[in-house]
Parts: structure tokens; C-alpha cells; sequence
């Protein structure tokens, strides 16, 4: 299965942000080596929780872990039927790791937007 | 870290003087003025040093290349900012007008449309003691809402050790109040006992209400109609909003204000209502969300 | 003549100025473009006035023309549309309406629905024509009602139009002072309202029109006011007295040229200076 994470500059570090994360590791739960991708959502000028799911969506990921999500990202992910996992505290290896064993709980909690709109 | 938000609705409540008075009683070292319309915040705490500024990209505008334009109208004709028009056959942007939407380069046959990135403002950043993050917009700009957005992620990074943040917000219930509104834990409105100042509580409550954010409203200037003053508890009590003080009109408060002085040089009344609209606001962000 | 009343930070008094000047001049118009709060029919209230709605035209897809080709989701520079399984998703609150969708798609699969953002009402009151735009809670946006609002009030002829506009200096404002023939600048002399009256005089001098500056809430004189005007060689048109009995008038939501022969002075004497620098 596809999972992705964003990440910090690092590649390693759990990004706190998803939208505006400058990274996303996208992994596979059979597979060891994840792919380092560059966040085309990172520096929108508007909706950037919007594209940044698109993006997701785009790599047939079956899975996001994140610290947190915007609502907007939430609706896309959720209608396309992605599931969205708490990130824990520690690297994107550990919650790689947690999510195989079936120890993530499920995000049901979403912020509202930052309006990037005029 | 705890947020508070001060918001009015109605502009000149006295958001910022109240603000000001809050931010010194409680010590905050984290401060934003998210009014990046019309920035005061500054001018009543006059933070020191010289602060980071940087450019703040709001959006992209139009361009259009004169000598390139063969002057067919299209773009005019499917602007729906009224953004585009032919001056001696040449077609050219109004950039206050203009949205970025790309559509006159969509659909120019002459290639002779850019689309800029516009610097639609400035953002401040002090510092010296603790952090007063701040931002300009440019006249004219849309983009309120990420400015504030971007003010708030300034402060935050800057400040991130810090027990209490104090938000001055923007008058009005649009983008850039529904802006600074995310992720505060407590909003204190500013109310003034007035027929506008009613109206305007309520459709601003309403807009935090929409946002699920927690409201409490303290009443500045109170004795200059104590009948409204009155129907506002009323309001407050009938929406279970935390009533947290009510401050009589005093002309030592405008002074404090023009001559750079904190609320500790306020006397009588007005300083002990503000004390109390301090302490009862604290207990309030104490609570859980 | 066209007057538009500003003052770029909220509370100066845009409001009791250009109620009040309205108010002075039998049949004129007055326009409240501060569509997030008006306040100006309270002074002003209609016994029966005509509500239109102010629409603005979102995008619709249509999933069985849709070749998923997704140009759309790609000329977007709000970052509006998702596309999700076979059809692109909008996000209405981020869309600018710009209809760049609808243009750029090959198979027409994209067309309008209209989405209420608004009202605008007119009615009459004290021999006042009201226009009165009212944005709808948690719209992002006032401009298409600020718009809407304009033309409905340029649609009925008067000797005088007040558009009493919305505080700052952003898009809301230079979409209300845009039909506009001259400003009158509402200012404060205080710190803060001296910082906010430059702002605005520079606004006003980059979109070129003529204006005039009335002081409010004036106790005497404040010298960083008056040398403000001086350097922007602006005129100071009128000065207008704090006093409490004003203050409770404003605060009851009555109008003070009815009330005081004093008010009633200022006003028509700015009106007249207002006339004569058109």
C-alpha cells in the first residue's frame, strides 16, 4: 500500500504543517526505500490545502500520516476514500513502522482554512 | 501556547486601545496586529529595534506588452473584473482591478500577456523583546486574508516558548477577521453601546459562531448609553457569551493613547475596569477549548 | 456629484458624515457599500424597501462530458478544483469566479450556477433615497455586493449620491470610491487616526481624485492633523465638535441634522464647499 508523509527539509522529520510541508515521502508498506517528492503546493498563492491533496491523490497513495489537516484537504482525501492516520512523535521511518503494526489511530479532526483567498 | 483574538465588528470600538491595555497588564512577549489594512497597534506600544521586513507576495497581476498587443479586445471582453481596457487601440491592466485569474492570457492571440507575481505588501517583524509581528497591505489588494494568515505564522515561529499571544484583529466580519479567527482559543470582542455597535456585534458573532470559536465581549465607552450597554448583556446572556467588564468613557484613555502612555498610568474607573476585563479574560483562556 | 465618504481606520465617522450629508439635501442618494456592516439604514430605516439578491456565477462540471483531461484543475491559480474519481471538485470559498474553467475546457463540460453572496435594498427615508448592499455571513468577499450595490444607486438620478464606504484601504474600498467625482476623507485627531488619514490621502492620490478633509470628534486644535492636510495640500472642508449630547444622538440612532441647528450649519455649509471643488 502507498502511504505518504510529509516531511521537513530533512526528508526525515514529520512535517508539523501539510499544506505548506516542503517535502512528501511517498512509501510503500511493502517496499524500503520511499521516494523524496517536492510539495507543488508549498508555496501557492491560494488553496494550497486543495492542491496539496490533489498531489496525494495523484500518487495513487492509499494512505496519509500527518500532524494535522486543513478541512478543504480533508474533503478531497475523504472523497476519494484515502485514509487519514494521526502522525505519532518521531521520524517518518517510526510512523511508517507504527502504521504496518496497525498502531496509528484514524484523524477524525480538522482545522479550518488559513484563507489564502481575496 | 494560549491565543486570544481582539475583534470589534464595528470599527473604532476601541479594539486597539483595549488590546494595548491587555498586552501590557498581562506582560505578553507574543503580539500581532493583524489589522493589516490599517496597522495601529504599533503606534500605542512602539516596539524597539529595528525590525525584519519582507516582501509579502499576495497574488499574481496581469501585464500587458504594449508593442505586442494588436488590440482585438478579447481580454476586455472576457474580464470579469473590468481589469482590462483599450487605450489608443492597446489593451492595458488596471492592477487594482485585476484578480490574477489568467483568463485575458488564456485567451490572447498575440501571446502578449504576462502573469507577475505582485508584492502586495510588507511584513514587519520586532524582535528585540519578546515578538510584535505586523504587516501592511498595499492599496487596492485582495489578499487580506493570507496577510494575516502570514502575520499569525510569524509571530508563532518567533514566539513559539511563549505562554500567551495577543492578536489585534480588523474591524469588519470578512476575510481577514475569518482569518485571524483560525486556531485562536479565545476572541474578546470590543463592543460599543450603540444602535451600529449592536448590529455589528451580532453578525460578527454570528461569523465567530459559523468558525466554532469561543466569544466573550467586554463594553468599552458604556456610559454613553447605558440602554444599549444593558441590551448587549442581554444579547451576551441570550447567547451564553461570557460578559467579562464594561468600561466607562474616560478622556484620560484617548491621552494615554496620543501621549504613549500604558494603562499603569490610568487611574479611577476606567483602569479598574480594565484590570477586571484582564483578569476575567485570563480565566477564560484558562479553561479547555 | 458623486461624493464618496472614507476614512481608512473604522469608527472616524464615515458613517454619521454621510448619513447626515444625505440627509441635508432633499432627494439625494445615499449608498452604504460597507456591505460586511451596514449602518447606515439605521439612521436611515426604510418603511418598505425592494430586496434583489447579488449572484455570483460558480462553475458546474459535467461528469458525462468530462474527459478527465483536467485542464481546468491546472489553470486555476486559486487552486479551486480538485479532480477526485471522474470529475473535478469545487471549493467554492477559494473560486474568483474568474470563468477561466468554463473557457478552457475542449468539451464544454463545464458550465455556471448562480450563488446568492448578498443582497441589495432600496427604499426612502427622510427624503433620502437608501441603497443599502449586505453581504451574507461567511462570504470571504464583499465586492461583487459593493458592485451591485453602486449600480443599483447610479441607476437613480440625483443632484447628490453619498457612498458611504467600508473602512481600510483595501480592494472593498477602491471598488466604492471607483464612481466617485470626489472623497471626503473623514479624520480623527488622534495618533492612530493621523497614521490612517496619511494612508488614505495617498490612496486617493493614486486612483487621482479630488479631495477634502473633515475633522471629527474635534476638541480644539491637533496639530499633526492640520500639517497632514497642509503637506497633501488638501483642503480642510469642516470641522465637527465632539460633544456628548451628539455622541447619545449617534449612539440612539438618530440623526443629528434634525436635532441641532449647529449640525445643520456644518453641514450644509460643507455641502456647499464640496459643490463649489467639484
Amino acid at each position: 500500500m502507498k502511504v505518504v508523509i510529509p516531511v521537513d527539509e530533512n526528508g526525515k522529520t514529520v512535517c508539523v504543517a501539510f499544506a505548506r510541508a516542503p517535502y512528501f515521502l511517498v512509501c510503500d508498506t511493502q517496499a524500503d526505500q520511499g521516494e523524496l517528492m517536492e510539495n507543488p503546493a508549498a508555496s501557492a498563492q491560494g488553496g494550497a490545502g486543495i492542491k496539496a491533496a490533489q498531489f496525494v491523490l495523484d500518487t495513487g497513495a492509499e494512505a496519509l500520516i500527518t500532524v494535522r489537516l486543513g478541512e478543504n484537504s480533508a474533503q478531497v482525501l475523504q472523497e476519494a476514500a484515502v485514509r487519514i492516520y494521526r502522525s505519532m512523535d518521531g521520524d517518518a521511518e517510526k510512523n511508517l513502522d507504527a502504521l504496518k503494526k496497525g498502531a496509528l489511530s484514524e484523524l477524525t479532526e480538522f482545522h479550518a482554512g488559513f484563507h489564502g483567498r481575496a | 501556547m494560549k491565543k486570544l483574538l481582539i475583534l470589534s465588528g464595528k470599527g473604532g470600538t476601541g479594539k486597539t486601545t483595549v488590546a494595548s491595555a491587555l498586552i501590557s497588564l498581562s506582560g505578553a512577549r507574543a503580539v500581532a496586529d493583524c489589522d493589516v489594512d490599517a496597522p495601529n497597534l504599533h503606534l500605542a506600544l512602539k516596539p524597539s529595534g529595528a525590525p525584519e521586513r519582507r516582501d509579502f507576495i499576495g497574488g499574481k497581476k496581469a501585464r500587458i506588452k504594449p508593442l505586442a498587443c494588436v488590440g482585438c479586445g478579447e481580454c476586455v471582453k472576457h474580464c470579469r473584473f473590468h481589469a482590462v481596457r483599450i487605450r489608443h487601440d492597446t489593451a492595458y491592466v488596471d492592477e487594482i482591478a485585476c484578480e490574477g485569474c489568467g483568463v485575458c492570457q488564456l485567451v490572447c492571440r498575440a501571446h502578449a500577456v504576462r502573469l507577475l507575481d505582485d508584492v502586495a505588501g510588507e511584513l514587519t517583524l520586532y524582535r528585540k523583546e519578546g515578538a510584535f509581528s505586523s504587516a501592511e497591505l498595499k492599496m487596492g489588494r485582495g489578499s487580506s486574508g493570507k496577510l494575516v494568515t502570514e502575520v499569525k505564522l510569524a509571530l508563532f515561529g518567533a514566539a513559539k516558548n511563549e505562554p500567551l499571544a495577543v492578536i489585534d484583529g480588523s474591524p469588519g466580519i470578512g476575510c481577514p477577521v475569518i482569518a485571524s479567527i483560525s486556531g485562536v482559543d479565545l476572541v474578546l470582542i470590543v463592543a460599543e453601546p450603540s444602535v451600529s455597535g449592536l448590529h455589528d456585534l451580532r453578525r460578527l458573532c454570528q461569523t465567530a459562531e459559523q468558525l466554532r470559536t469561543s466569544v466573550a465581549v467586554c463594553i468599552n465607552k458604556y456610559d454613553v448609553n447605558e440602554k444599549k450597554t444593558e441590551e448587549i448583556e442581554a444579547f451576551c446572556r441570550e447567547k451564553g457569551l461570557s460578559c467579562v467588564g464594561r468600561v466607562p468613557f474616560d478622556e484620560e484613555i484617548a491621552r494615554m493613547i496620543n501621549e504613549s502612555h500604558t494603562v499603569f498610568e490610568l487611574k479611577g474607573a476606567a483602569r479598574e475596569a480594565l484590570e477586571q476585563i484582564y483578569q476575567k479574560t485570563m480565566l477564560l483562556l484558562q479553561e479547555p477549548s | 456629484m458623486r461624493v464618496a465618504v472614507l476614512s481608512g481606520k473604522g469608527g472616524i465617522g464615515k458613517t454619521f458624515v454621510s448619513t447626515n450629508l444625505a440627509a441635508s439635501t432633499r432627494g439625494s442618494v445615499y449608498v452604504d457599500c460597507d456591505v460586511e456592516e451596514p449602518n447606515g439604514r439605521l439612521f436611515l430605516p426604510c418603511e418598505s424597501a425592494a430586496s434583489k439578491e447579488v449572484c455570483i456565477a460558480l462553475p458546474t462540471f459535467d461528469p458525462q462530458s468530462c474527459t478527465g483531461c483536467r485542464a481546468c484543475v491546472d489553470f486555476c491559480q486559486f487552486n479551486a478544483l480538485a479532480f477526485i474519481g471522474k470529475t473535478p471538485r469545487l471549493f467554492r470559498e477559494v473560486c474568483h469566479s474568474c470563468g477561466g474553467c468554463r473557457l478552457i475546457c475542449a468539451v464544454h463540460a463545464v458550465g455556471e450556477q448562480s450563488v446568492s453572496v448578498g443582497s441589495v435594498e432600496v427604499g426612502v427615508s427622510h427624503g433620502v433615497q437608501v441603497v443599502t448592499g449586505e453581504m451574507n455571513v461567511g462570504e470571504a468577499s464583499g465586492v461583487p455586493v459593493i458592485c451591485a450595490a453602486l449600480a443599483e444607486a447610479l441607476r437613480l438620478h440625483s443632484e447628490l449620491t453619498v457612498i458611504d464606504c467600508p473602512p481600510g484601504s483595501a480592494c472593498t474600498v477602491t471598488e466604492s470610491i471607483s464612481a466617485a467625482d470626489y472623497c471626503l476623507v473623514v479624520a480623527e485627531p488622534t495618533v492612530f487616526g493621523v497614521h490612517d488619514l496619511g494612508m488614505v490621502l495617498r490612496l486617493i492620490q493614486t486612483v487621482g481624485k479630488p479631495c477634502g478633509v473633515v475633522i471629527n470628534k474635534c476638541n480644539g486644535a491637533f496639530p499633526a492633523t492640520e500639517l497632514l492636510c497642509r503637506e497633501h495640500g488638501v483642503p480642510i472642508l469642516a470641522r465637527i465638535p465632539y460633544q456628548k449630547e451628539l455622541a447619545a444622538c449617534i449612539s440612539a440612532g438618530r440623526l443629528a441634522v434634525e436635532e441641532s441647528e449647529e449640525i445643520w450649519r456644518i453641514f450644509t455649509a460643507l455641502k456647499e464647499r464640496i459643490g463649489g471643488a467639484v
